[in-house]
């Protein structure tokens, strides 16, 4: 037991520590492909760190007080939720705090009076609603697939990541549709074209920075790490579906994560960015034939024909 | 060294111009030029931003627009002044309605002139202003400190109870005045 506890406070402290370096290098590596795709040389592949240390150098200007405290919050919340999932912790919590932690983000952008950023706060709570339901989605057929076993022998599920991440199956045999559902609104997440409707990371966008045109220097400059550490986390919810415990899957999951960025990339740069309708249809309608019909499968396959019991 | 000069970010205003120089600082961040290889990002919003890119002359509509975008950043800002109608007015200079350069209405760092001022001399100019967001950025904890000593010495009004608030002008009563007296 006490083994468990020191592997969870190793994975949690990693994560804490080297987040930001990992998610850091991929903003960077982003920007390089990005470039790249569009014929250009494109910055150095530390541009990000660079960015964030200038505008931590720069003056504090703040339209209130309220508005540094919610993007601390932020990332406070952020860096609780990659610790619950690195320490194996149920998924449903994960997911919640995430939440939490874009609610902050929302509040930062209404409290300031710029219309930039109100609109930017409105359709960040649209973009919510469109990847919510497919993120729980993804708990749920993740708990479905993750039977356990109580003392007596009879089948409980779980939810806690590190069940599974240790049990035997392989998330993707059993959830291809589900998997193509959390890439779809992962595009959302990572605020990559057609969906980066409240912020992008392009300039010139008509609502200027959307969510971050009232924030600068210190204050965006948290925020850019906040997103760092979420883009890690997000990356781990596409690895979960590849873990059974086995090193060999450990590196195809961490390919297929650096597959999946890649290709976020690829479609951040092969697409304009669409109405906040689209957005909100594409991922339900995706979420709905891809999601549910998977979860609805494996649901019958469990009840009624007592699969993987 | 600063890490301000490895990621300067520009915002871009065109006064009353031609539009010329306006599309030669477009044309620096295509691939034939891509200035985004210095770390150096277009951002539309003054807030984000570290150089301030100044294209045409100045007019007596656009005088509050640029006093506020320029207000609106945070220091250390460097201003860069494209164009020889940006620099002294151009063509322009004798208008009614102008008022001269962009050094007329705030302070410039940097001159690029040039009719169109061509991409090449545009990088070299923001480059120019890289040195001088460098000193300015070194004497910026001073300058701060500085005006906090001067704030607890004399403490304005409500407004001012909160540390590291700047209000900015809002276009009307300080330059109507100056209309007047142009």
């Amino acid at each position: 037991m006490s083994g468990n506890i020191t592997v969870t406070i190793i994975s949690v402290a990693a994560y804490f520590i080297l987040a930001p370096f990992i998610g850091g290098l991929l903003a960077g590596i982003d920007r390089k492909l990005s470039a790249r795709f569009q014929g250009r040389c494109g910055p150095p592949v530390l541009q990000p760190f660079y960015d964030v240390f200038k505008l931590l150098e720069k003056e504090p200007v703040t339209v209130n007080g309220a508005q540094d405290f919610y993007v601390a919050c932020c990332l406070v919340f952020m860096i609780i939720t990659g610790a619950f999932f690195f320490a194996g912790l149920s998924l449903l919590l994960v997911i919640f705090t995430l939440t939490t932690a874009g609610l902050f983000l929302v509040a930062a952008a209404y409290s300031s009076n710029s219309p930039y950023a109100q609109v930017g706060a409105e359709r960040e709570l649209l973009q919510m609603m469109a990847y919510e339901p497919m993120v729980l989605l993804t708990a749920v057929s993740l708990y479905l697939v993750t039977p356990i076993y109580d003392d007596y022998g009879s089948v409980l599920h779980s939810f806690n990541v590190i069940d599974i991440i240790s049990h035997t199956h392989v998330g993707v045999q059993y959830l291809p549709g589900v998997f193509i559902g959390l890439l779809f609104v992962l595009t959302i997440k990572f605020r990559k074209s057609p969906f980066d409707l409240s912020m992008s990371h392009h300039a010139h966008q008509e609502l200027v920075k959307g969510l971050t045109t009232e924030l600068s220097g210190k204050t965006l400059a948290v925020l850019e790490v906040s997103h760092w550490y979420e883009n890690v986390f997000l990356l781990g919810f596409v690895f979960l579906f590849f873990a059974n415990g086995t090193a060999l899957m450990i590196v195809v999951g961490v390919i297929v994560c650096l597959v999946a960025y890649f290709f976020e990339t690829f479609i951040d740069n092969v697409n304009a960015r669409m109405k906040w309708q689209f957005a909100f249809n594409a991922s339900w309608i995706v979420s709905l034939v891809c999601g549910v019909v998977n979860l609805l499968i494996i649901y019958i396959a469990v009840i009624y024909f007592g699969w993987g019991v | 060294m600063s890490y301000v000069t490895k990621s300067p970010w520009i915002i871009h205003y065109d006064g009353s111009s031609c539009n010329g120089c306006d599309i030669e600082v477009l044309a620096c961040l295509t691939p034939m030029y891509d200035v985004e290889r210095f770390g150096i990002i277009n951002t539309g919003n003054p807030k984000h931003a570290d150089i301030f890119l100044v294209t045409g002359s100045v007019n007596e509509q656009n005088i509050s627009v640029i006093k506020q975008i320029y207000e609106q950043m945070p220091r250390p800002k460097v201003v860069v002044a494209i164009g020889i109608c940006a620099t002294s007015g151009g063509v322009f200079r004798e208008c009614y309605n102008i008022m001269g350069g962009v050094d007329t209405v705030i302070p410039v760092d940097v001159y690029v002139p040039g009719c169109a001022a061509r991409p090449e001399a545009i990088i070299d100019g923001v480059v120019k202003g890289l040195g001088v967001l460098a000193e300015k950025r070194a004497r910026l904890p001073q300058e701060l400190a500085d005006e906090r000593a001067r704030r607890a010495e004399s403490p304005r009004d409500e407004d001012d109870t909160t540390e590291d608030v700047i209000t900015v002008d809002v276009a009307g009563g300080a330059d109507a005045a100056e209309k007047g007296d142009a």
